[in-house]
């Protein structure tokens, strides 16, 4: 025991692995937050009047809010005139083949291991990268468009179905609906938008790659995914961002939708530069994402793999309206050296017959602090609602923090509620152990953190499991001596 | 194989072990007895590395290794093995995976390749026959629900996947009824061989009803008082381990050498 202590304060967090800074011109709002700037940005991106007049609605609702402090997280005042709310990479053309972007930029998703090349020839997968706030190569849209399917950026949705579009968004995050969702209303600059028709069943994965790049550029996201009847739809968002000395703000929003017997998986693998182990810098994430099962008999999905950024908050979140229709959350959160999250869901039963199930794996290491923070609401007419709520806890050392702050809240007495939560330490038994059968301790605490992750790991699409097991490993590599 | 010469060990300022001479050659099967508290688990985490321990004195050579200079895996990787007393659960980690982890990584230690999946499989089906082991035993997490026998059966298991030199098995017998003693004893004598030794530690002579002890040594107050032949511990289990102290009042006599 006496050496565990030490041991874990001799060992440091490997340096982050995406730290680069890609040179590239960029074409920047001025610094602050203004009605101009929301003019700026919604004339830079050429949009219609009336996506003006929400974005303005929104900015102004924001300026009556107040920062919510409710989390369980501490960081200085966010000065908001500070940042530059829009930049997108100067290019001579729009290109209209990946073969026409930047090769700079090409060159940073080389480094980031995603090759859009290989992933349009191999993977199969679908990529709408996002660098800073412009889409700048989308694959597969032709294959997709055949059956239907709208994958495209926020933006070129924006103008090519504005009906669609206008339609949806904000309809379930409402730009009132809280200050970070004002704040992405308002200045957001990008994103993906995606539409599967009825009985369609999407053959392939959708995947984003989100990258912060300049400077002081807060990105602010804007994704909404509707799924038509009987359809379905996997989504994979991952996210890395190049090291910084100062905190960078991301608040993004995230909407889905689904009619009746429709589905969407929505998985995130997010490793945005977590500071360095003083605590300096790195990504403040403040997230909105909320889905609503409008339909009956439809399904919501959300898995996510957080290790990254310095501060976490974030609660996908599932409405469930339609009768019969069930919402899934499956959560590894990873907190090492300063980070801090505060992360969970709201399972909003309103329909009978709904379903719900949260499995919450938190995993805190040197200083840090982890939260899981979840809602379960069962509404008067939610008869015969079940949710299954299960919350663990996996300690490494003895200087961080764990918490679970479960709230219930039952207004229909035929409801099934369950919540199931532990605390474990990674034991210098179990380590040992490992050691003793020739396994050195680094991979002794990869595959104990994996095997208390497997759960939700399992619900990763494949291709993606075993990346998101590195980073799990790698995250908290010498966190244990 | 290993010579273990003038060991003195303890934990947190503790001294347990209080000079520990023991000569163990390929092929030999040795078992130490003694009462609790008597330094017989020290005795094995010792050798086994684990940190907690501290050797304040003496040496032990592991095949011409100086054994002490070595981490626990570095040990496993030369080809010791501890069969532990209390097996640790992992959840969420399967069995086999956790085998599969442990026989690559002593693999690279010696500078060989990994095996492949078709070989290991090959390997276990193998092992899995001798050990009669439960094939459903080794999808589910390691030891995560196991009963007492299956725990200390996967040990043995792990140790015929391995293939170690030296095997320690400490208290494999502790919380076992007598047909699972039987099966684990039967396991350990089937990986017997002239190359390997087995160094058997326990509390109770029923255990070496099976594994047939070559020599018996009794440890107390950390050290070797008295060793012998099999027919020691039936002595000592007749006599209980008093007759040791009232035999030696002074516990002083030299210990044990070849």
């Amino acid at each position: 025991m006496s050496n565990e202590l030490s041991t874990i304060e001799q060992h440091v967090l490997s340096d982050y692995k995406y730290g680069f800074v890609t040179n590239i011109e960029a074409d920047e709002a001025p610094r602050g937050l203004s009605e101009d700037t929301v003019r700026f940005i919604s004339a830079k991106k050429n949009e219609p009047e009336w996506m003006l007049e929400w974005r303005l609605k929104a900015y102004r609702h924001w300026c009556n809010m107040t920062i919510p402090h409710w989390a369980n997280i501490k960081y200085p005042p966010i000065d908001f005139q500070d940042i530059i709310y829009y930049s997108a990479p100067k290019q001579k053309v729009t290109p209209k083949s990946l073969d026409e972007i930047d090769p700079e930029l090409r060159r940073t998703f080389e480094k980031l291991g995603i090759s859009l090349e290989e992933q349009k020839r191999l993977s199969g997968v679908a990529v709408d990268a996002v660098i800073d706030s412009v889409s700048i190569g989308t694959t597969f849209k032709a294959q997709l468009a055949e059956l239907g399917i709208i994958f495209c950026s926020m933006s070129e949705a924006i103008r090519e179905h504005p009906e669609l579009v206008r339609k949806y968004i904000g309809s379930v995050v409402p730009i009132t609906d809280n200050y970070f969702a004002a704040l992405n209303s308002a200045v957001f600059s990008d994103g993906s938008f995606c539409y599967i028709p009825k009985g369609v069943r999407c053959p392939m994965e959708l995947s984003t790659y989100f990258r912060i790049n300049a400077e002081n550029t807060g990105q602010f996201e804007r994704t909404l995914i509707v799924a038509e009847e009987g359809s379905y739809v996997s989504y994979l968002e991952g996210c890395t961002a190049p090291m910084r000395d100062e905190n960078q703000l991301h608040a993004a929003v995230v909407e889905l939708i689904t009619m009746d017997h429709a589905e969407i998986k929505y998985s995130t693998v997010q490793n945005w530069y977590p500071g360095d182990k003083q605590g300096n810098g790195g990504i403040y994430n403040f997230v909105t994402k909320r889905g609503i099962c409008k339909g009956n008999h439809s399904k919501i999905s959300w898995t996510q793999v957080e290790t990254g950024s310095a501060i976490t908050w974030k609660y996908p979140s599932v409405i469930l309206k339609g009768d019969h229709s069930t919402g899934e959350f499956y959560s590894v959160a990873v907190t090492n050296n300063h980070q801090q999250a505060d992360t969970g869901t709201k399972m909003m039963h309103l329909g009978k017959n709904t379903r719900s199930r949260i499995v919450s794996k938190g995993i805190s290491a040197g200083v840090s602090n982890n939260s899981y923070r979840g809602l379960v609401h069962i509404g008067k007419n939610a008869a015969d609602a079940r949710n299954f709520s299960q919350c663990d806890s996996l300690l490494l050392g003895d200087k961080c923090g764990a918490h679970t702050f479960p709230y219930i809240e039952v207004k229909n007495n035929t409801a099934v509620v369950e919540h199931e939560a532990t605390t474990s330490k990674i034991g210098e038994d179990q380590i040992f152990y490992c050691n003793q059968r020739g396994i050195d301790t680094e991979t002794a605490v990869a595959l104990i953190i994996n095997g208390f992750a497997k759960e939700v790991m399992n619900q990763l699409p494949m291709e993606f499991a075993v990346e998101a097991q590195k980073l799990l490993a790698i995250s908290l590599e010498g966190s244990v001596g | 194989m290993i010579k273990i010469k003038n060991l003195h060990a303890g934990i947190e300022g503790k001294q347990i072990l209080n000079g520990i001479d023991l000569d163990i050659r390929p092929g030999e099967v040795h078992a130490i007895m003694g009462p609790n508290g008597s330094g017989k688990s020290t005795l094995a985490s010792v050798l086994a590395g684990r940190e907690d321990y501290e050797v304040t004195k003496g040496s032990v050579e592991f095949l011409g290794r100086d054994l002490l200079e070595l981490k626990p895996e570095e040990r496993a990787g030369e080809g010791l093995f501890l069969a532990f007393q209390y097996p640790v659960e992992i959840p969420g980690l399967s069995t086999i995976n956790f085998i599969k982890t442990a026989v690559n990584e002593v693999r690279k230690y010696k500078g060989q390749e990994p095996l492949d999946a078709v070989a290991f499989l090959k390997l276990m089906n193998e092992k899995m026959a001798l050990m009669n082991m439960d094939k459903t035993l080794l999808s589910r997490s390691l030891n995560e629900g196991f009963s007492g026998g299956e725990k200390k059966r996967n040990e043995i298991f792990q140790m015929a996947m391995l293939q170690p030199k030296l095997a320690i098995l400490d208290e494999t017998d502790s919380g076992l009824d007598i047909d699972a003693i039987r099966i684990v004893a039967n396991g350990v004598n089937k990986l017997k061989s002239s190359d390997n030794a087995i160094l058997v530690v326990t509390h109770y002579q029923r255990l070496l009803d099976y594994i047939v002890p070559d020599f018996v040594h009794v440890l107390y107050n950390g050290r070797i008082v008295k060793s012998g032949s099999k027919e020691l511990a039936l002595e000592l289990e007749e006599k209980g381990y008093d007759f040791i102290k009232n035999e030696n009042p002074t516990i002083n006599e030299p210990a044990w050498t070849r």
